[in-house]
């Protein structure tokens, strides 16, 4: 018989952030196998769409809105995310400027975040840890790292970490044009 | 049988044969298969990479940050020693050392590709039902 999630427990919900796609679905497994709940993007500037933290301007979904903050909240349901775990190295935005526009975020600045890279590089790890995440894991993950998350995410729990993600947010908490349209081609 | 298709699996895939449960009985192939197309992939980019004039080294690099990582993520240590010592000729600009490098990578891969398809064929072999699975 294998053991799921206890009735009495509220699952947690955990953003998988990596451009490899074998590197997703391993990392992805690895959550289930904990029980968590996963949403996987396959880069730096889909999690920040998913957390609300990209400018609509520069979004796939509304290329023809006039409003967009209208038509966005009724396109996408609120959701909530307890953990972010990210690849370090992805083109345009890496996992260190996500973790840094989440710690930048008023509303995210709480949800832990965890960042994974495959080359051992200490003023890299040094640098993240300083920016304000959780844990630095080398790759490959194992489970015995996946286990390691558990208290980051049981002490989040009390706090409001309840980020109405995809809600349109003013111009504070986006990357700034220029950057975003550099990137984005 | 059982046993030896366990161990194979063992040596072949190290951590990842733990993923994979009764609920997830085939996560090793969906893996591997993933690995097979993505790993042809960016050697057929490297080599591109290696016939042009000059040669790219940034690129060359990307491709292979890329082919040593899923590599690692499966357990395919041989290669990933491989790559390590092609990207440190990718840094100085070797454009020789590379393409010497790159020849026993190839060769440590297409190793691993036989060991996968003998672990493949065998595991049919056995059968679905009979394949030695991690419970939980």
């Amino acid at each position: 018989m294998s053991t799921k999630i206890a009735t009495t427990e509220t699952q947690f919900h955990v953003l998988a952030v990596d451009d490899s796609i074998i590197d997703r679905k391993l990392i992805e497994r690895l959550l289930k196998t904990s029980s968590y709940q996963v949403t996987a993007v396959e880069s730096g500037v889909k999690a920040l769409e998913f957390l609300g933290l990209l400018d609509d301007q520069y979004s796939n979904t509304n290329s023809n809105s006039n409003s967009p903050s209208t038509t966005r909240i009724n396109n996408h349901h609120h959701v909530e995310v307890n953990l972010i775990i990210t690849d370090y190295s992805m083109p345009a935005v890496t996992g260190y400027d996500l973790l840094r526009k989440i710690k930048e975020s008023r509303l995210l600045k709480d949800i832990p975040v965890v960042i994974m890279s495959s080359e051992n590089v200490p003023s890299r790890i040094n640098s993240c840890l300083e920016q304000g995440a959780e844990e630095f894991f080398l790759k490959p993950v194992q489970l015995s790292d996946v286990n390691k998350l558990r208290p980051h995410l049981m002490r989040g729990k009390g706090k409001e970490n309840k980020a109405f993600i995809n809600k349109r947010k003013p111009t504070e908490e986006c990357l700034s044009p220029d950057r975003i349209k550099n990137k984005i081609q | 049988m059982q046993r030896q298709l366990a161990n194979m699996k063992q040596s072949l895939f190290d951590q990842l044969e733990e993923l994979q449960d009764d609920a997830n009985p085939n996560f090793v192939e969906e893996v591997v298969t993933l690995y097979y197309r993505d790993s042809a992939r960016l050697v057929q980019n490297i080599d591109k990479a290696l016939e042009k004039n000059p040669v790219d080294f940034v690129k060359l690099d990307s491709y292979m940050h890329q082919f040593k990582g899923s590599s690692s993520s499966i357990g395919a240590k041989k290669v990933k020693i491989e790559c390590t010592q092609f990207r440190e000729y990718c840094r100085v600009g070797n454009g020789e050392g590379c393409k010497k490098t790159f020849q026993q990578v190839k060769r440590e891969y297409a190793t691993l590709r036989k060991k996968l398809e003998a672990y493949f064929q065998f595991a049919r072999q056995v059968g679905p039902v009979e394949k030695a699975c991690r419970r939980k």
